[in-house]
């Protein structure tokens, strides 16, 4: 089974990565862009059968390690 | 006094730590990260700079999760002091030792010069040799020095006087210009600047001997 999480800044958390590629679209000439948020996308592979159980798991994961619940959320997609 | 200095994969401030530690009068034990405990009758135990696990997932994110990591959040719940550096800081804040978090600089560059500073606290064992309000100059090098907190976290940190010390001139975008931030019982330290890097004249300034000295007395061993 497969999950993917994703994980972005909070709203509210100033992202300069995500300001500085929104300068460069616009540089592109790419207008009306308004914001660009930039975030992490994690795909696990896993051993577990049940769906319920592999999301459980998952969310223990984010909130150990593959978030910093400080200043970021994360989603879990089972596949 | 007796120091741990904790070595991860891809640390390089470590032996600038440990040479830091000794010239204070410390007794340096060097601690390898996947020990799962610290030696006995530690005094202090300090997280060095670096780019610990190659920052991969979030800087100090793995190192954090170290086996010896266990041991010295242990160590500092019971009382000890720990001080992390750099990387180090990063490294304590993941593991909860202290709060907020650190982001990408502002700018987005690798900042790496000598910064004046304000001691903003001198009450812990840590900052005690500076008088309270002095400048100080140090080195920083970093890319993730940008501290956040927020704003009830801030404002804690402002009343309970627990920012140490703070930029004169940002480079790195923080909020309320903080280079340093302590623990609830002020015996954790985390700070940006590298007080290891300017211990005596010929590395440019020695401000960050003070550092050293004032643990050394407030942790003599008896």
């Amino acid at each position: 089974m497969r999950a993917r999480v994703s994980v972005m800044l909070k709203e509210g958390v100033l992202d300069p990565q995500g300001e500085a590629v929104r300068h460069a679209l616009a540089g592109l000439g790419f207008a009306g862009v308004e914001g660009v948020r930039q975030g992490k996308l994690i795909e696990l592979d896993l051993a577990a059968g049940d769906r319920a159980a592999a999301e459980a798991e998952v969310r223990a994961m984010c909130e150990k390690l593959l978030a910093n619940t400080v200043i970021e959320r994360y989603s879990v997609e089972i596949l | 006094m007796r120091a741990g200095v904790v070595t991860f994969p891809g640390s390089n401030c470590d032996r600038d730590l440990a040479v830091a530690f000794e010239a204070a009068g410390a007794r340096v034990e060097r601690i390898w990260h996947k020990d799962s405990t610290l030696p006995r009758g530690l005094d202090v135990v300090g997280i060095p700079g670096g780019f610990s696990f190659g920052d991969y997932l979030r800087c100090g994110a793995i190192a954090a999760r170290a086996p010896i990591m266990r041991d010295v959040v242990r160590f500092a719940e019971g009382g000890g002091a720990v001080l992390g550096i750099c990387n180090g800081f990063q490294v304590l804040l993941e593991a909860g030792l202290l709060p907020g978090a650190l982001m990408r600089n502002a700018s987005l560059r690798f900042v790496c010069k000598p910064v004046r500073l304000r001691v903003e606290s001198a009450e812990s064992p840590f900052t005690a040799g500076w008088a309270p309000g002095a400048g100080i100059t140090l080195p920083v090098a970093h890319h993730d020095g940008n501290y956040r907190a927020d704003p009830e976290l801030l404002a804690r940190l402002e009343g309970e006087g627990r920012i140490a010390l703070s930029y004169i001139d940002n480079p790195n975008g923080s909020v309320a210009n903080i280079a340093g931030v302590l623990s609830e019982n002020r015996r954790v330290l985390g700070m940006m600047p590298h007080p290891e890097r300017a211990i005596e004249p010929a590395q440019g300034g020695s401000d960050g001997a003070a550092l050293f000295r004032a643990l050394a007395a407030a942790l003599a061993t008896a």
